[in-house]
C-alpha cells in the first residue's frame, strides 16, 4: 500500500475515533443546550463513520463504481432515513 | 529511488479492485439492508412514545457503548494492517498478532456486553420490559452473533496469516472476510448512537 494511501488510513481512524468522543458528549449533555440537535448531529456524525469505514477501511474507494455507489447510497440512505424519522416520526 | 518526470502510462493507474469475492458483497449489502430496517423500525415505534424511550435509554451505560465502540475500531484498525500485510509482497511478521489482535478485541466487547446485560436484567429491565429495552435487546443481540460470526471469520483468518504466503483464492477469502468483521464493525457504529445517544 502506498505511503499517502497508509497515512490517509491512519488519519481516518483517528478521526474515527475523535468523531466517537465527539458524539458521546453530545450524548451525555456536554455543551449543547437542544436535544434535537444533538441528536441529528449524533446521526450525521454516525454515518459519516459509516461511510468513511466503507471507503477505507472495506477499500472500496478502489472497488468497482457500482461497490462503492453502493456504500455512498448506503451511508447517505440512512442518514437521510433516521434523521427525518428521528425528527418527524 | 530515481525520480521519474513522465506520466505513467494509463495500464498503470490503478484498476478496480473487488475487496474479496463478489459473493461476499451480496451478503454482506444484504446485512446492511437488513439493519437499515431495524433503524427505520426502532425510530419509527420511539416516535410513538419518545419520553418513554429517552428515560429507558437512560439506564443504558453510555460509556460502556462508547468504550465498545472505541474497541471495534481498534480492531479494525488491526484488521486494515493484517490485510495491507498479506497483499503486500514482503510479509509483516506481526500479521497474526494484527489478527489475534482484533479477535481479542472482539472477546473484549463480548465481555463489555455480558456485563451490560447482566447490569440491565438485575435491575429489572429485559426485552419484556418496554418497547425500548425489547428493541435494544433485540437489535444488540443480533449485533452480537454476528460479531460472534465473524470471531470464526478472524479464526479462519488466523489459520490463513500463519501461511507463508496465499493463493490468490486465500488472499480474496482474506479480503472478505475482513470486510465481514469491518461490518460488524459499522453497524455498530450505528447502533451505539441510535440506541444509547439520540434522545
Amino acid at each position: 500500500m502506498p505511503i499517502d494511501l497508509r497515512n490517509r488510513v491512519t488519519a481516518v481512524w483517528l478521526f474515527l475515533v475523535v468523531a466517537t468522543v465527539v458524539s458521546w458528549m453530545l450524548g451525555t449533555d456536554h455543551g449543547v443546550s437542544s436535544e434535537k440537535v444533538a441528536g441529528v448531529a449524533v446521526l450525521a456524525i454516525a454515518v459519516v463513520k459509516v461511510r468513511l469505514v466503507g471507503l477505507y477501511f472495506m477499500e472500496l474507494r478502489d472497488a468497482p463504481t457500482v461497490l462503492r455507489s453502493m456504500m455512498e447510497v448506503y451511508s447517505f440512505g440512512i442518514g437521510a432515513m433516521m434523521v427525518g424519522l428521528y425528527l418527524y416520526a | 529511488m530515481a525520480v521519474v518526470d513522465v506520466a505513467p502510462p494509463e495500464d498503470a493507474k490503478k484498476s478496480k479492485h473487488i475487496p474479496g469475492e463478489e459473493g461476499v458483497w451480496v451478503f454482506i449489502f444484504g446485512d446492511m439492508m437488513v439493519f437499515a430496517v431495524f433503524f427505520g423500525v426502532y425510530l419509527v415505534n420511539r416516535g410513538r412514545d419518545p419520553e418513554l424511550f429517552a428515560t429507558a435509554q437512560d439506564a443504558l451505560d453510555r460509556n460502556l457503548g462508547a468504550v465498545n465502540t472505541l474497541i471495534l475500531l481498534i480492531s479494525s484498525m488491526l484488521v486494515v494492517l493484517a490485510v495491507r500485510s498479506v497483499k503486500s509482497p514482503v510479509r509483516d511478521p506481526r500479521t497474526t498478532l494484527y489478527v489475534l489482535g482484533a479477535f481479542a478485541c472482539g472477546i473484549g466487547f463480548i465481555l463489555v456486553k455480558a456485563f451490560e446485560y447482566h447490569a440491565r436484567i438485575a435491575a429489572g429491565d429485559t426485552p419484556a420490559t418496554n418497547d425500548f429495552f425489547m428493541y435494544y435487546f433485540v437489535m444488540t443481540g443480533v449485533h452480537l452473533f454476528h460479531l460472534v460470526i465473524g470471531l470464526v471469520v478472524l479464526t479462519v483468518l488466523w489459520r490463513l496469516s500463519l501461511k507463508p504466503s496465499l493463493t490468490p483464492g486465500q488472499a480474496s477469502f482474506f479480503e472478505g472476510g475482513a470486510c465481514f468483521w469491518h461490518m460488524v464493525d459499522l453497524l455498530w457504529l450505528v447502533l451505539f448512537p441510535l440506541l444509547f445517544l439520540v434522545r
